[in-house]
């Protein structure tokens, strides 16, 4: 559904990106991890077509995304960090992107009433605290059942029981049968979702495998202890050679 | 495009900001008028007016309404529109209310008291200047992702038009003035939207034949119909150029 080749960013000297090849498929759940400012985020916006990549090619089922828009409909992206226009209410945001969506699909509400947003639709964007913001955002990645769905650190700064919520709907979605592409630190809340990692490191990507074949292959049954057996053996890799 | 512009003009009509400009460019208008006697001379006054504030308020104002809406831009990138429809829109809803406030402002003083061509000249100059000012702000806000800096920038951009230029312009005259310099000079204008508004208005007032032999040559090309036209485009170009420059900028610009 998503292919992307030999993709190279540069932030002045700074390489964010080196040679990127990776491909999604329908259906598949990705968790997206790494240490802190190894391109995860940078890779999600360039999909996006937020950042545009110095080479390389980005493919949306089958067409460069390079000048293209439309296919931004069938995508829900959800920020690290949501940003909005201060002085509009949670409703007045809701309905602009509804207005500029212009779709007549029919609208995924479920976040919005387990979230109970409504209430709160006559508060503006300003006085939210950071886990309302994040809700927001959530409430308008899921709204118009886009077939992919980009979430950028999803459950950072929920509290339980938001962040049970979104990953029920994250488990249902994914049933749905559409991709999923998640980035996040917090690995153990990760088990029950994903079907492959990706693993980057300084803008390269070290390892795309499935859970399947990383759990035989360190024989553990959790995802956090067997990424954290791969660290160590290349680790001591590292320091043996 | 439409329902991306409404958005904007919504936003722009709640600012009060446009309101306050609006009342004191009609105050302006209003008591330059039943100043002076005659409407030749409140025009000049108006010209002035027009010529100092229009251009300062119309860059400020956009250039930190842009940087205001950076998180709007972001939130509408992730969305189905296009790059240049997002610009283009921000473009429009800034210019046409900008121009509408300067419209309401000074355009309905002008049109009771002066209803001629000078005064209809006067308007769309006014016009003009609103949008090429509201383009070099899009230029100033696309350079630098500081708001600190792009203000500046803004501030610097009105500093050198309404004043320094005119400087640069006298000290040339009177360093160069024993050499025939005055087709330069009437090309000299066509690097500043300012000047070349203001001695297109001056040339059809009657004080142009105060301004000597220069006047005479920028008579020779202003007055007539092709000098006429020709400035105006010149004044055309001074928008559509620092805007196009923008969107190519923002085409290519990682958010």
């Amino acid at each position: 559904m998503i292919t992307i080749r030999n993709i190279n960013k540069k932030f002045g000297k700074l390489s964010v990106l080196n040679d990127i090849n990776l491909s999604f498929k329908k259906g598949q759940c990705i968790a997206l991890i790494g240490p802190n400012g190894c391109g995860k985020t940078t890779l999600i916006k360039s999909i996006l077509g937020m950042v545009i990549p110095n080479s390389g090619l980005i493919e949306f089922n089958g067409k460069s995304i390079l000048g293209e828009y439309l296919y931004r409909e069938n995508i829900g992206y959800m920020p690290q960090i949501g940003r909005y226009p201060d002085n509009m209410t949670i409703g007045q945001i809701i309905e602009m992107i509804k207005k500029i969506r212009n779709s007549n699909q029919e609208l995924d509400e479920d976040l919005l009433k387990a979230f109970e947003l409504e209430k709160m639709f006559d508060k503006q964007m300003r006085t939210l605290s950071g886990g309302t913001t994040q809700k927001v955002s959530a409430v308008l990645a899921f709204l118009f059942n886009p077939d992919v769905l980009i979430l950028d650190e999803p459950t950072a700064g929920l509290d339980p029981l938001a962040s049970e919520i979104l990953k029920e709907k994250i488990i249902r979605e994914k049933e749905n049968g559409k991709l999923i592409l998640i980035t996040s630190h917090l690995l153990s809340e990760l088990d029950d979702l994903i079907t492959e990692i990706i693993f980057m490191q300084e803008g390269k990507v070290h390892f795309h495998k499935s859970i399947e074949v990383i759990k035989a292959e360190t024989n553990e049954t959790k995802i956090s202890k067997a990424i954290a057996s791969i660290l160590k053996q290349k680790q001591s890799k590292n320091q043996n050679s | 495009m439409n329902r991306i512009i409404k958005i904007i003009l919504l936003d722009i009509l709640k600012n009060k900001i446009v309101l306050t400009y609006t009342l004191i460019l009609a105050a302006l208008s209003w008591s330059s008028f039943a100043l002076e006697d005659n409407s030749a001379k409140g025009l000049l006054t108006i010209l002035n007016v027009i010529l100092f504030t229009v251009p300062l308020v119309s860059v400020l104002f956009s250039t930190i309404y842009l940087y205001n809406s950076s998180e709007f831009i972001e939130l509408l990138l992730s969305q189905p529109v296009k790059r240049r429809k997002i610009w283009a829109s921000l473009f429009l809803g800034l210019s046409s209310s900008m121009v509408f406030a300067f419209m309401v402002g000074a355009g309905i003083p002008l049109l009771i008291n002066a209803p001629n061509s000078l005064g209809l000249m006067m308007i769309i100059i006014g016009c003009l200047i609103t949008v090429i000012f509201v383009a070099l702000a899009f230029l100033s806000s696309i350079l630098t992702r500081d708001k600190a800096k792009g203000i500046g920038i803004a501030i610097m951009i009105w500093l050198f038009f309404a004043l320094l230029f005119d400087g640069i312009v006298l000290f040339l005259l009177f360093q160069l003035s024993d050499y025939p310099i005055e087709n330069f000079m009437v090309g000299l204008t066509a690097l500043s939207p300012i000047d070349l508004a203001r001695i297109q208005i001056l040339m059809h007032l009657d004080v142009s034949a105060m301004m000597g032999y220069t006047g005479a040559i920028f008579k020779d090309f202003f007055g007539t119909s092709s000098g006429l036209v020709i400035s105006f485009l010149l004044l055309c170009l001074w928008a559509i150029i620092p805007f196009f420059i923008s969107l190519k900028k923002f085409n290519q610009k990682d958010l």
